[in-house]
C-alpha cells in the first residue's frame, strides 16, 4: 500500500481542522456538564503529561506541581483582566472576528502563563539539583505550599477571596490543541537524544554524570519544560472558570497529578492520558459515594502502590500493535 | 523586652510539641528512609484518642494530674497500635519497592487517616475536656507561663531523656542504630530488622500521640485536619536538626517553634505556614546535612 | 496480565463509564428536584455539613407534614458535595442544573464557591437561594441568584455602632481571619464604620482559619492597649482567640459578627468569652415558637444546637418549599413544567421563571434567622441581634435595624 508521506505542515492544518470542528460540533452534542468534565480532563491531561517529564522521564520527585498551575493560572489572567480584555476589543474594532481576536489574546496569555511558570520552574529546580529523591519531593512541596501562601496574600489578585470576572475564552480548540502540542512534544522529546539523557539522569544518575551527561542541565531543564506546561494548563483553567481561588492549588491538587502519573506508569505518555482520564471520570461517576470518595481515593493509591507500583502502563505505550498482533506462537522451551 | 521573652517562652513550648513530632521522624527516616507523611495524622490521632478517654472517664469532672496521665498513656497505647497497623500492612510491602513508590503510599496512608477522621469523628472540631485548668505563673518583667506550658515543656522533656536512654542504652536502642547504619549488616548480625523496624515506628507513634494530648491540653480545639500543619513543620523541625539524629530534631524543633513565632508576632502572621518551608530550603541550600547532621558521600 | 489485556480491560471500563456518564435518564414518575451543593469534605467542611443539616430538617419537616409532596408532585433534595473547591463548585451545580435538571438550587456558604456557582444557574434560568454567602457580588451576578443573610456591609455598621454607642467604646484592635472573604470583608465594613463614627483602629492583626496559636497576635495587640477585640472570624478560632487572650492577662472585651454562632463557641471558649459581644441572626432564648420548634427537631435529629449557618441554610429551603406551594396553589398550569418529565421544555423555562417571580416577592417570611423580606438587589433585609455571652450562656442583648 503506498504511503502517503504527511509532511509536518500537513499533519498541523489536519490537526487543527480537526479541532475546530470538534469545537463547533461538541458544545451542540453535548450538555454542558459532559462538556465541562470533557474539558476538565483535557487540562487535566496536560498536567499529567507536564508532570510525566519531570518525574517520569527524569525521575525527580516533583510534588508541588500545582504550584506551577497555579503561577500560570494567575499570572495569565491578570494579563487578561489588566490588557487582554482591551486588546480583543481593539482587534475587534480593527474587523476581526470575535472568535479569533478572543483566541489569538488567548494564546498570548497562555504562552505568558506558560512563560512565567516556566521562570518558577527554573527557579525551583535550580536549587534543588543537589538535592535527591525525599529532600527534592519536600522542597517542591515547600515551594508549592509558599506559592500558594504567597498568593494568598497578594490583595492585588485577590488574596483570600478570590480573582472572579477572568474573561472566559477557553474552548474545545484550545484545550485540544494543548493536548496535542504536549502529547506529540513528549514523544518526539522521549525518542530524542535529549529524551535519552533524561531516562539516563532517572536509571542512574551518578551512571550518567560519569558518561558525560550535563545532568544540571538537563534537570533544570525538565523542570522548565515540565512547569511551562503546567503555567499552560492553568492559564486554560483560569480561563474556563472564569474565577480563581487559592483553594484550588493545594498540596491535595499536586497529589491528584501524582496519582496520575504513578497509576499511569511513571514514564508512560499514554499511561498518563489514560490515567488522567480515568481520574477525572471517577469522581463524577462515584458521585453517589461522594463522602466515601477521598476515603477510597486514599486507599486507591494505598493499594496500587503495594500490588502494581509501576501502574498500568509501566515505562511503555499503547500502541496500535497491541489490537492488530496476532498470538506469537509459544517457543519452545 | 517583656514582649520578645513572651514570644520566647511560647516558641520554646510550641517548639517542644514539634520536638516530640520531629522525634519520630527522625527515627523513621533514619531505619527506612522513608518520610512518613502519616506522622503527623497520628499526632491528630493521640489528640482524639485522649479527647474520647477523657469523656469516658468523666475527667471533667475530676481534674488533676492522675487523670491527665490516664489519658496521656491511653492515647499512646492507641497510637502506638495505630502505628504498628500502618507499618504492618501499608509500609511493610512497599519496603522494597522503590522510594517514590513508598512516599506515595504515606501520603495515601496520610491522606486516609485525615478523611477517615472526617468520616468517623465528624468535621467540626470538637472540644479537649479541660483536664487541667488553666493558671498564669508570673515570670516577671510582665511575662507570663501557664501551667499547662509547664505541663507541655516538664512531659516532653522527660520522654526524650527517656527516648535517649532506650536508643543508647538499651539492647533495643543499639539494634535500633545498627538498623539504621546498614539493614543487610544488622540482619546479619542476628537482629530481626522487621521487629525493629516495627518497634521504631511504635515508639515515633506513642511520641506522636504524647504531644497531641499535650497540645489538646493547651489549645482545646481538635479536628481532624490538625495534623497536617504541625507535621509538615515537624518534619522540617527534624531536617533542619539533621533527619535521623536525634538530638538535632529537638535542636530543629526548638527553632522551629521559636522562629515561627517570632516571625508570627514581628512580621506577619498571614506567612506562619510558609515560614517552615523557607527554613527548609534555607537550610537545604546552605547545609543539606542540617545543623547536627553528617554529610555523607553516596556511595556508588 | 498481560499489557495488553490491562488495555483492553481499562478501555472497556472507560468506555462503560462514559456510557453511564453521558447517559443520562430521566426519572419515570413527576419529581421536583432540588439541587443543594456545599462542601461536605475539605477544609471547610463543617460548614457544609451544617447547611446540609439545616436542609434535612426543612425537609424532614416536610416529608412529616405534607408526606414529600407539594403540589401534586414529590420532592427530592439531592446534595452534592464541592470539597471547598470553586472550581468543584462550578462542575457539580453544572451537573445539578444540566444532568439533573433541578429546578432550584440552594448553596452555597462560601462566597468564593457561590461565585463561581451563580452564572451557572442564572445563564440557565434556574434560582440559586445561597442562604450564607455575605459577598455583595453574589446577587449582583443576576436576577435568578438570591441571598438569605444580610449582608458584610449591614454587619459591619451594625457591630460598629454596637461598639461605638451602645458600648462607648473609641479605641479597638481587629484581629481578622485573613484566608476567608466574610472576615476580611467585614473587618473591611467595621473598620470603615467605626471610624466614621469617630472610633479608632490602633491595630490590625491576622490569623488564618485552622490556626491553633494565637498568643503571637496577642501578645503584639496587648502592648498597644485598645478597649475592645474585633474578631470578625468563625467560632472554630473565636472561642481559642478568647482563652488565649485572657492567659495573657487581656481583660477587655471582644466582639464579633454572625460566624462565631455555635454551641462549640462556649465549649472552646468557656469562660474566657463573658462579658463578650457578637452580633447575630437570633438569640437562642427568644421566645419565638418557631425558632423554639426548630431547635426541638435539630437538636432531636442531630444531638446538637444548631450554628448560625444551619438556621440560614433551613431558611432557604423553606422559602423554596412555600414559594413551590405557592406557585402550584396560584398557577398550577405554570406549575406542571417543574415536573422532572419536562426537563428541557419550554413549560420549564417559563416555570422556573415564574418561581423566580414569587422568591423576588418574598414578603415578611417568618424565618428562624428573622423575618426574611428581600429588596431590590434579593438581599434579605433583617435585623441583627447582639448577643451577650454573661455568666457562660448567650442571652439576648439588643437588636439592631437596618
Amino acid at each position: 500500500m503506498k504511503r502517503i508521506a504527511w509532511g509536518p505542515v500537513a499533519k498541523l492544518v489536519a490537526v487543527v481542522a480537526v479541532l475546530y470542528a470538534l469545537n463547533a460540533l461538541l458544545p451542540r452534542l453535548l450538555n454542558p456538564y459532559i462538556l465541562r468534565v470533557v474539558m476538565l480532563c483535557g487540562i487535566s491531561v496536560i498536567l499529567a503529561v507536564s508532570l510525566n517529564l519531570i518525574n517520569g522521564f527524569t525521575g525527580q520527585f516533583s510534588i508541588g506541581h500545582a504550584g506551577f498551575m497555579a503561577i500560570g493560572a494567575y499570572s495569565s489572567a491578570t494579563f487578561s483582566l489588566q490588557a487582554g480584555a482591551n486588546w480583543v476589543r481593539a482587534l475587534e474594532a480593527a474587523g476581526t472576528p470575535t472568535g479569533i481576536a478572543q483566541g489569538a489574546v488567548l494564546l498570548a496569555g497562555l504562552l505568558l502563563g506558560g512563560t512565567v511558570a516556566a521562570i518558577a520552574g527554573y527557579l525551583v529546580g535550580l536549587p534543588s539539583l543537589r538535592l535527591r529523591g525525599d529532600y527534592l519531593a519536600i522542597v517542591t512541596l515547600g515551594f508549592g505550599e509558599i506559592i500558594r501562601v504567597l498568593i494568598t496574600n497578594i490583595d492585588a489578585v485577590g488574596a483570600a477571596r478570590g480573582l472572579p470576572g477572568i474573561p472566559a475564552w477557553t474552548n474545545v480548540f484550545w484545550v485540544g490543541l494543548v493536548v496535542v502540542g504536549v502529547t506529540v512534544f513528549s514523544f518526539h522529546l522521549a525518542r530524542s537524544t535529549h529524551g535519552r539523557a533524561l531516562f539516563a539522569i532517572r536509571d542512574d544518575e551518578v551512571a550518567a554524570e560519569a558518561l558525560g551527561v550535563p545532568t544540571t542541565s538537563y534537570k533544570v531543564l525538565a523542570f522548565i519544560i515540565g512547569s511551562f506546561f503546567a503555567g499552560v494548563a492553568g492559564a486554560l483553567f483560569a480561563h474556563y472558570n472564569a474565577y480563581l481561588h487559592p483553594n484550588s492549588f493545594t498540596f491535595l491538587k499536586s497529589i491528584e497529578i501524582i496519582a496520575m502519573v504513578v497509576l499511569g506508569g511513571m514514564g508512560s505518555i499514554s499511561g498518563a492520558i489514560l490515567a488522567a482520564v480515568i481520574l477525572t471520570l471517577l469522581p463524577e461517576v462515584l458521585r453517589f459515594a461522594q463522602e466515601l470518595r477521598m476515603v477510597l481515593y486514599s486507599l486507591m493509591l494505598i493499594v496500587l502502590m503495594i500490588t502494581r507500583p509501576q501502574g498500568l502502563l509501566g515505562a511503555k505505550e499503547i500502541s496500535l500493535r497491541w489490537f492488530t498482533r496476532t498470538r506469537p506462537a509459544r517457543a519452545a522451551r | 523586652m517583656s514582649e520578645f521573652f513572651q514570644q520566647l517562652v511560647n516558641g520554646i513550648t510550641w517548639g517542644s510539641v514539634y520536638a516530640l513530632i520531629a522525634l519520630g521522624y527522625t527515627m523513621v527516616y533514619g531505619i527506612l528512609r522513608l518520610i512518613n507523611f502519616a506522622h503527623g495524622d497520628v499526632y491528630m490521632l493521640g489528640a482524639f484518642f485522649g479527647y474520647f478517654v477523657a469523656r469516658a472517664l468523666g475527667a471533667t469532672q475530676e481534674p488533676g494530674l492522675l487523670g491527665a496521665l490516664l489519658v496521656l498513656l491511653a492515647a499512646m497505647a492507641g497510637c502506638g497500635a495505630v502505628g504498628f497497623v500502618i507499618e504492618r500492612f501499608a509500609y511493610k510491602p512497599v519496603r522494597r519497592s522503590s522510594r517514590l513508590a513508598a512516599l506515595i503510599t504515606a501520603i495515601g496512608v496520610s491522606l486516609l487517616l485525615e478523611n477517615g477522621g472526617i468520616l468517623v469523628f465528624g468535621a467540626d472540631p470538637k472540644f479537649f475536656p479541660q483536664i487541667i485548668p488553666s493558671r498564669n505563673l508570673s515570670l516577671g518583667g510582665g511575662v507570663t507561663i501557664s501551667n499547662q506550658q509547664i505541663i507541655i515543656l516538664s512531659v516532653s522533656l522527660v520522654l526524650m531523656v527517656g527516648l535517649r536512654f532506650i536508643v543508647l542504652h538499651t539492647r533495643v536502642g543499639k539494634a535500633m542504630r545498627a538498623v539504621s547504619y546498614n539493614h543487610t549488616a544488622a540482619a546479619l548480625m542476628g537482629i530481626s530488622v522487621d521487629r525493629i523496624v516495627t518497634f521504631t515506628f511504635v515508639l515515633g507513634s506513642v511520641l506522636a500521640a504524647a504531644a497531641g494530648v499535650l497540645v489538646g491540653l493547651q489549645n482545646p480545639k481538635i479536628e481532624p485536619l490538625m495534623g497536617i500543619m504541625p507535621g509538615l513543620k515537624a518534619f522540617v523541625a527534624a531536617v533542619l536538626g539533621g533527619i535521623g539524629n536525634i538530638p538535632g530534631a529537638v535542636l530543629g524543633g526548638l527553632v522551629m517553634g521559636i522562629t515561627e513565632v517570632m516571625v508570627v508576632g514581628y512580621l506577619s502572621p498571614s506567612y506562619r505556614d510558609a515560614i517552615a518551608f523557607v527554613l527548609l530550603i534555607i537550610i537545604l541550600l546552605v547545609r543539606p546535612a542540617g545543623l547536627l547532621g553528617k554529610y555523607s558521600a553516596e556511595k556508588v | 496480565m498481560t499489557s495488553r489485556t490491562y488495555t483492553v480491560a481499562t478501555l472497556r471500563t472507560i468506555a462503560s463509564v462514559l456510557l453511564v456518564v453521558l447517559g443520562c435518564s430521566k426519572p419515570a414518575n413527576d419529581v421536583l428536584i432540588v439541587g443543594e451543593y456545599g462542601s461536605l469534605t475539605g477544609n471547610d467542611a463543617t460548614f457544609g455539613q451544617s447547611t446540609k443539616e439545616g436542609i434535612e430538617v426543612a425537609w424532614d419537616e416536610l416529608k412529616a407534614e405534607k408526606a414529600n409532596q407539594i403540589g401534586g408532585f414529590t420532592v427530592d433534595v439531592r446534595a452534592e458535595d464541592d470539597q471547598g473547591r470553586a472550581e468543584e463548585a462550578a462542575t457539580v451545580v453544572q451537573k445539578l442544573v444540566n444532568q439533573d435538571r433541578a429546578i432550584a438550587v440552594l448553596g452555597e456558604v462560601a462566597s468564593s464557591r457561590s461565585l463561581a456557582a451563580a452564572p451557572i444557574c442564572q445563564a440557565a434560568g434556574v434560582p440559586m437561594i445561597t442562604p450564607s454567602s455575605t459577598n455583595p457580588r453574589v446577587t449582583q451576578v443576576g436576577d435568578f441568584v438570591f441571598r438569605m443573610c444580610f449582608l458584610d456591609d449591614f454587619q459591619g455598621r451594625a457591630m460598629a455602632r454596637f461598639t461605638a454607642e451602645n458600648l462607648g467604646i473609641k479605641s479597638v484592635a481587629v484581629l481578622k481571619d485573613v484566608k476567608s472573604d466574610y472576615s476580611v470583608g467585614l473587618a473591611q465594613y467595621f473598620t470603615d464604620n467605626f471610624t466614621a463614627l469617630g472610633g479608632t483602629v490602633v491595630v490590625e492583626q491576622s490569623y488564618s482559619a485552622g490556626d491553633q496559636d494565637f498568643r503571637a497576635q496577642l501578645t503584639a495587640i496587648k502592648a498597644r492597649s485598645p478597649q475592645a477585640i474585633v474578631i470578625p472570624g468563625y467560632y472554630t478560632e473565636a472561642g481559642l482567640i478568647g482563652r488565649q487572650a485572657r492567659e495573657l492577662g487581656i481583660t477587655v472585651p471582644l466582639i464579633g459578627g454572625d460566624g462565631w454562632e455555635s454551641e462549640q463557641l462556649l465549649q472552646i471558649g468557656g469562660d474566657a468569652l463573658n462579658g463578650c459581644y457578637y452580633t447575630n441572626h437570633w438569640a437562642l432564648d427568644a421566645p419565638d415558637p418557631r425558632l423554639q420548634e426548630f431547635l426541638k427537631k435539630y437538636r432531636a435529629r442531630y444531638g446538637k444546637d444548631p450554628d448560625a449557618i444551619g438556621g440560614l441554610a433551613y431558611d432557604a429551603a423553606r422559602v423554596l418549599f412555600q414559594t413551590l406551594e405557592q406557585l402550584a396553589a396560584e398557577d398550577p398550569q405554570t406549575f406542571q413544567g417543574l415536573s422532572s418529565r419536562k426537563a428541557n421544555t419550554p413549560e420549564r423555562q417559563a416555570a422556573t421563571k415564574k418561581l423566580r417571580d414569587l422568591i423576588a416577592a418574598t414578603r415578611n417570611f417568618p424565618g428562624v434567622s428573622g423575618t426574611i423580606t428581600l429588596d431590590e438587589n434579593r438581599n434579605a433585609s433583617k435585623p441583627a441581634v447582639v448577643i451577650e455571652v454573661k455568666d457562660g450562656k448567650k442571652v439576648y442583648n439588643t437588636s439592631i435595624q437596618p
